[in-house]
């Protein structure tokens, strides 16, 4: 390295100003830079595009040699996840086709397939039944976590640390690894393929996510706020729910839809814990390929009933993503 | 629970605060309990108990689908599952999957945290966009991966350049071009996850990009240091123990997660060429036979070793709050 006798001292002074202005070279790099980023953007988002795309494919063009950009979109994908149909021919069909018109749109397009829609599909329970198990498995886990997580960031609990340890251990082992014994304890008391079982399954998984997400946002409120509360004559459950609460409600907002996006993509458990009665939709649109023909634009459609809500909650939450996804590890 | 006879406190005269805090700190111990026991007790019915259970069954000959009661057997099931070939496979599958998966995402994501480092108009938009795939189901990442790499509807090959589907691998069947080619099915669960989880690794070395002070630079360009130098000396120390952080956290996810990712894209297959640890005990414990005995021993040992992975994360984790 050069010694600072060597140059002298106006050699360091013209560096930092190297360091202060931005040159029209490390512009220029900037903007390489930045390109850079939107095309990694761009290819990482190819697959969630090609999905959009096949949701709204017709049959014949899903499985097209070369594979089809340009297409015309039908709801057929969406028709197919969401009833069940019966084939109709000959004079049946005929029929159907001369009453076209009072059909509605999701007649229209099973008949142009030449089918008559008997019902809902089996898909719509499935939905319904993530639906339930997320939000239940999630306020329990939620509110539990609430407690704990204050109990854990303002007082002094014996071995805090080997607990919270014991708290995030659970989530890290495979999911199967526990299941076994679950399963079998499930099968003893009737809570296999209920709704109750699985929301307890998630509760005690998300709960690491819940104790150790709030903690983090309640260790940010300050004590003081509660301190000045409880000289004000209020009681410590009092300071908790009046003073902490809506001081974390951001926190505890960007807990739930953590917690609602795991239960909402999970599959492992409800595959091993259910069957029919309470069996969620990541299990169903997997099975949905194993039955006849591989009907890729429903599960396309399925798929993208499952994006949605991801996508939504993405855009809301993204200040706090990277935290979520790392228990709380890091703050962004 | 309630703290009482705080009303009764007036003006509090230093005595009588310190006497009063006593008596909170007293009651405050019973709240505590309150809020923590019970998320303790449901994770010690639902995790301890389960796993206290399944010991036992693997000690025994139980199976799921056969009414005889467990017989205890030993360690019968420890020494068959040790003996088993496809144990030492399998292991050596997941071992290489997590590697490569783990390695990918580092490099690239180290990669994509410099390149982040430069704020742009709507760079924060472009980072959240790019966040999308991790936060999606890994089985229905899956599945939707399974269109995109088929060999001749699928759009990947196409993209990559091979419009003949004749001469194209076909990834999840681990052929090129008709011609087996053993490792490309696993290649392409690895490049599927690290589609999904380079961003997050990204962002995570990016943060830790951020928090290096400029002076360490500024110093380092008043005496001369190379670009290369400043990146060995300040920019990889300081961002080391999140880089750790990350490192962990993903072997730890790979290994779990990728049950719903492999089912959805391989079911472990072709030949078991992608049969990691998860999948292979939940075929010996949910399909066929039910040996529920054997798999429970079989499970036991990979949480010992997910265990083990844990506690180095959460030192690391630990190390890097205090630090």
């Amino acid at each position: 390295m050069s010694s600072f006798e060597e140059t002298g001292p106006s050699t360091p002074v013209t560096e930092s100003i190297r360091v202060d202005k931005v040159k029209p070279q490390a512009r220029l790099g900037k903007r390489v830079r930045a390109i850079l980023v939107i095309i990694v953007a761009i290819v990482l988002l190819v697959p969630v595009a090609v999905m959009l795309m096949t949701a709204f494919k017709s049959r014949s063009d899903v499985v097209a040699i070369p594979p089809k950009v340009i297409f015309e979109p039908t709801l057929e994908g969406l028709v197919f996840l969401l009833t069940e149909r019966s084939q109709l021919s000959g004079e049946a069909l005929e029929e159907a086709k001369a009453n076209a018109d009072d059909l509605g749109l999701f007649e229209r397009v099973a008949l142009d397939n030449g089918q008559r829609i008997n019902g809902p599909s089996d898909f719509l329970r499935r939905l319904r039944n993530s639906i339930i198990i997320a939000f239940g498995a999630t306020f329990a886990s939620v509110t539990l976590g609430l407690f704990a997580a204050y109990g854990f960031s303002r007082f002094e609990v014996p071995g805090a640390n080997d607990l919270l340890f014991f708290i995030l251990s659970g989530r890290m082992l495979p999911a199967v690894v526990v299941t076994i014994p679950i399963f079998l304890m499930y099968r003893q008391l009737g809570l296999y393929d209920t709704h109750l079982g699985m929301i307890l399954v998630y509760t005690v998984f998300n709960l690491s996510l819940t104790v150790w997400l709030l903690k983090g946002f309640i260790d940010e409120i300050p004590k003081e706020y509660e301190e000045a509360a409880l000289v004000d004559g209020y009681t410590r459950f009092q300071a908790f729910y009046k003073i902490v609460v809506p001081q974390a409600a951001t926190g505890i907002a960007a807990t739930t839809v953590f917690s609602l996006i795991f239960v909402w993509n999970e599959y492992a458990f409800a595959l091993m814990l259910t069957s029919e009665d309470a069996r969620t939709a990541p299990p169903a649109i997997a099975t949905m390929l194993g039955r006849g023909g591989i009907e890729w634009s429903a599960i396309a459609a399925g798929t993208l009933a499952f994006l949605i809500p991801v996508l939504i909650v993405i855009f809301a939450m993204r200040r706090h993503l990277l935290r979520g996804v790392t228990f709380g590890a890091i703050r962004q | 629970m309630a703290t009482p006879s705080i009303d009764s406190m007036g003006a509090p005269a230093p005595q009588v605060a310190v006497q009063e805090k006593k008596h909170r700190t007293l009651s405050d111990r019973g709240l505590v309990n309150l809020f923590i026991w019970p998320t303790l007790i449901i994770l010690i019915a639902f995790n301890v108990f389960p796993l206290l259970y399944s010991l036992f069954l693997s000690f025994t000959d139980y199976s799921a689908i056969i009414v005889a009661a467990p017989e205890w057997v030993g360690f019968e099931n420890f020494g068959r599952v040790l003996a088993s070939e496809k144990l030492w496979e399998s292991f050596s599958i997941t071992g290489r999957y997590v590697f490569l998966s783990v390695g990918l995402e580092l490099v690239l994501g180290f990669g994509l945290a410099l390149l982040l480092r430069e704020q742009f108009r709507g760079s924060g938009f472009v980072t959240t966009l790019i966040l999308i795939p991790m936060m999606l189901s890994p089985v229905i990442v899956g599945l939707f991966w399974k269109l995109m790499y088929n060999p001749s509807f699928g759009y990947l090959n196409y993209l990559i350049g091979f419009s003949n589907p004749a001469t194209a691998p076909d990834w999840l069947a681990s052929r090129w071009a008709g011609e087996p080619m053993p490792g490309l099915a696993l290649w392409a669960v690895v490049i599927v996850d690290a589609w999904m989880w380079t961003p997050f690794m990204a962002l995570l070395i990016y943060s830790g990009l951020k928090a290096i002070p400029d002076y360490l630079y500024e110093a380092a360009v008043i005496d001369r240091a190379s670009s290369w130098f400043q990146f060995r000396r300040i920019t990889l120390p300081q961002v080391m123990p999140l880089l750790l952080i990350a490192v962990l956290f993903r072997t730890i996810e790979a290994f779990s997660k990728s049950f719903d990712l492999i089912m959805g894209m391989t079911g472990g297959g072709p030949a078991g060429q992608t049969e990691v640890l998860p999948i292979r005990i939940y075929q010996q414990a949910f399909l066929g036979q039910f040996q529920t005995g054997r798999s429970s021993a079989f499970a036991y040992m990979v949480l010992i070793l997910v265990i083990a992975i844990s506690s180095l994360y959460i030192r690391s984790l630990n190390k890097a709050k205090e630090g």
